[in-house]
This record gives structure tokens, sequence and C-alpha cells, in this order.
């Protein structure tokens, strides 16, 4: 039910603040979103939304950290795995 | 996708999987507080990466799994009358109640409609004048902006045609009466994100210090999962009890500000009934008095009516995790997704659907076990 999908706002339109609607491309689907709730939210940011509605924008910086956490806690040291074929660095 | 493949990457999941095995050495119990976490954890195995002193149990995190029964019994009635219209996620249309379901309901011709926004039933009113459309709001704080918003523009708009049956619910004080059960096993909490995101987790750190309990606000994907259980179990191996944020691309301390506000200018905090789990004070949103015009409950005269559930479900042990979905007798076999007896087997979000979908066996290991990505 708290489904919420991360998508990139491709255009805005509407001048009324409660009904400020945007075309989101959610990795090649485009959705109408309602961007009531994200008034600063503009072209191209990313945006979390559920049920029609931005709950927020993605902060890109604080993004990386999950990547960044287990270095800085001292955790990553031995325990590399070789040979991965996964992306561990966010594009 | 950006934001989402990036979290599913095994070689980031096995060493946070590593990392938390090095830091337990205790048995600890951690709750999830969300359905859409639940269904994460056991569709990818991350149950299975973690030591066997650590524990996951799984909460009331699923809205559609905790409406009453009489609810929707009531939301039944309304779309057996003539000229009328009723909307609701797809969640909904199969979980049982007293007699059958929405989507019994809607085979013996009644008019129930799926609808992907609570804003699309202000279309359907206007384009059916003559009919009372009516949504049923099931919903954590997550889903409250988007219900807050129908019945505003409803208003805004002159849309008289349109109300909605509430049963929306709150996660704090349902984790307050978790901790405050005598049967409680849960030590730490992971809170759910997207709850978070609207509402801000101002209202987790009384609950961490009065119960001494960590809290951290965790993601949805794979790798934060297991951050969120790493960060939690770190308190507790600490005794520390803080709330943390492991969710921060998406979650302020503060919340949504905007959202918030619609929320309060529509909804009240009241007293709700949580089906299998008991009537929790404080645990819900009803419209305000401002807006009782748009109550379904009120426009259609519903009252209380005796509800039953069936007898051998132990959606409400699940759902407090006091046991896991196949601890039930009836598990998989007597109760599946195509003949559910509780919510929890049928809703796409319950721990028992969870359980009967992507549970594995030795023979067929999690993904995340794999190598690659």
């Amino acid at each position: 039910m708290c489904l919420a999908v991360p998508g990139r706002i491709v255009s805005i339109a509407g001048d009324d603040p409660l009904m400020r609607m945007a075309k989101v491309n959610f990795g090649g689907i485009v959705k109408d979103v309602n961007l009531a709730y994200v008034p600063d939210a503009k072209v191209d940011d990313y945006v979390i939304v559920h049920v029609g509605f931005a709950l927020n924008t993605i902060d890109e910086a604080e993004a990386n950290q999950v990547f960044e956490y287990l270095k800085e806690m001292g955790e990553l040291g031995e325990l590399e795995d070789a040979g991965s074929s996964g992306s561990t660095a966010p594009r | 996708m950006k934001y989402l493949d990036e979290y599913r990457d095994a070689t980031t999941a096995r060493q946070y999987a590593q990392a938390i095995a090095r830091v337990t050495t205790r048995p600890w119990t951690i709750m999830e507080i969300c359905g859409g976490q639940t269904h994460a954890i056991v569709k990818f195995g991350i149950d299975e990466l973690l030591p066997g002193t650590l524990t996951l149990v799984h909460g009331p995190g699923c809205p559609v799994c905790v409406t009453p029964v009489d609810l929707i019994d009531k939301a039944i009635d309304i779309a057996g009358r003539p000229d009328t219209i009723l909307c609701s996620f797809g969640d909904m249309l199969r979980v049982p109640g007293t007699a059958k379901d929405l989507l019994s309901a809607k085979a013996v011709g009644a008019d129930v409609r799926i609808v992907y926004s609570p804003v699309d039933c202000l279309k359907i009113a206007r384009d059916n004048p003559a009919k009372q459309v009516v949504f049923f709001a099931v919903g954590f704080e997550t889903t409250a902006p988007a219900n807050a918003m129908a019945v505003y523009a409803a208003r805004q708009q002159g849309i008289a045609n349109f109300s909605m049956l509430v049963s929306h619910v709150l996660v704090p004080p349902a984790m307050q009466a978790i901790l405050s059960s005598p049967h409680n096993q849960v030590q730490g909490f992971l809170a759910a994100g997207h709850v978070c995101a609207v509402m801000g987790y101002t209202e987790y750190e009384p609950i961490a210090r009065r119960y001494h309990t960590p809290i951290v606000v965790t993601g949805f994907e794979p790798v934060d999962i297991l951050q969120g259980v790493y960060m939690c179990v770190r308190q507790l191996e600490e005794g520390r009890a803080e709330v943390e944020n492991q969710y921060s691309r998406v979650v302020r301390r503060e919340g949504n500000p905007q959202a918030q506000k619609l929320i309060h200018e529509v909804f009240e905090v009241s007293p709700r009934v949580w089906r299998g789990i008991g009537e929790i004070p404080n645990s819900g949103y009803a419209l305000r008095p401002a807006y009782a015009d748009f109550d379904a409950e009120r426009r259609f005269h519903l009252t209380a009516r005796a509800a039953e559930e069936s007898s051998e479900c132990i959606a409400g042990l699940v759902l407090q995790g006091v046991k896991k979905p196949d601890q039930c007798p009836a598990f998989g076999t007597r109760c599946t997704p195509e003949r559910p007896l509780g919510a929890p087997m049928v809703s796409s979000e319950g721990a028992c659907a969870a359980y009967y979908n992507y549970r594995r066996t030795a023979a067929e290991p999690a993904p995340l076990r794999q190598s690659g990505g």
C-alpha cells in the first residue's frame, strides 16, 4: 500500500498550486503526477511517487550514503568480494 | 532504473550481510512495520542472509490487512445499492468480509471500480452526476495526503456526489501497542520509510526513549533494508535506543510540511479498530466535522453491525509479530491467495502472501545468495 516509486520529472504544467501536474518518467513509462506537495520540484528532479502524488524530491547527495556508510564505519576491509559483476557506483 | 537498481546490488548486499554478522553477538528480534518491506525481505531472501540469532518479525504494516471486517461489510453494502459506484485500490477487492468480498459483489452486478489514485474518483463523479461515487480510503500516513486532496478538491470544485469511507491508520500508536503488550518480543524497529516521508520522524523519538527501543527509518530495497538492520543491530549491541534515518535520500526529520498541512485540514486523529488486534486509541484518521458531509458512513446511514472472522485464521498474532505465517495450521492448505481465510493472505503486502509467494526451499536459493548481480 505504501509502495512509492522514483521517477524523473519530464515536464510541468498548470498554475494552480493544488493541481500542479507533471509528466514523470518511470524507467520509460510516463505518468501524470500531482506536484502539490513538492512546490519546489523542477524539471529533471527525481521525485518519489505514491498513488499519483509526489511525496518528496530525492536528495541526490544523500542517495550515495548507503554505499559510503560501511567504509565510514570501518566495516569494509578484508571482505571485499572479488570478481563481482555488480555496479556499486550509482549512476 | 535510477534510484532502484543500485539498491539491489548483490555485492553491496553481501557486504552489509557480512557486517551484520560481525557486529551481532547476541540474539535480537527486529520488527519491520511496512508490508512493502516484508515483501522485499521474503522476496529477496534477506532474512536468509542474516545470522541465525537475528530474527525479523513482520508487523501490522498492511493497511488492507488491518481494515476491520465491519468496514468491508459496509463497503459491500454501499456497492450493492442502486446508482452507486464504489471505488477502491485493487488490493481491497478480495479481502474477505463476513459473508463475501467486494469482487463477489462486483460479480453479481455491483459497480466496483479499481482506481490508481483517489483523485481519479473526482473524474468518475463528474462523469456520472446521477450516481453516488464512494472511495474506500484505506491506508497509512503515506496515502493520507492523496486522500485528503481528494476530499479537499471535491469541496473546492463543488463535487457533491463524492464521499469517502475512511479506514485510515497510523503507525506510531500501533508500535506503542506492540511494545506495551505482555507478549512483546520486539527489541528494535525498522520504521516505514514512506510513512516518514510524509510525517517525518519526530513522533518516534519519544517512543524510542520511553521503551528504550531503537527505531531506524528504512527504505524498501534490499540494500536499504540490510543497512537498516545493520544500524538497528549496532544500536542494540551498544545499548543505544535512538531514532536513526537510513532513508535520508527521501526522508527528512520534519517530513513534508505541505502534505501534513492538508492532512490536518481534512482529517483529525481518532480511535481505530485494527482487524485482528482490536481498538487502539488515537490510531487513525477520521474526517473533521467541517468535512463530515463527505463521510460515506453518514451519507448512507451506515451503523455498526456484527461482523464475523474465520475462526481458524491467526492473522492477529501474525500482525503483532507473535507468530510467523507458516506457523498457522491453515497456511498454504486451507488458506491460499486463491481462497484466503484472512486478509494477510490476499493483500499484495500481507505477510502470509509474501511467505506463500516467495518462501524458498533449500533447492532454490534466494537471489542475493547467487553470485553476480
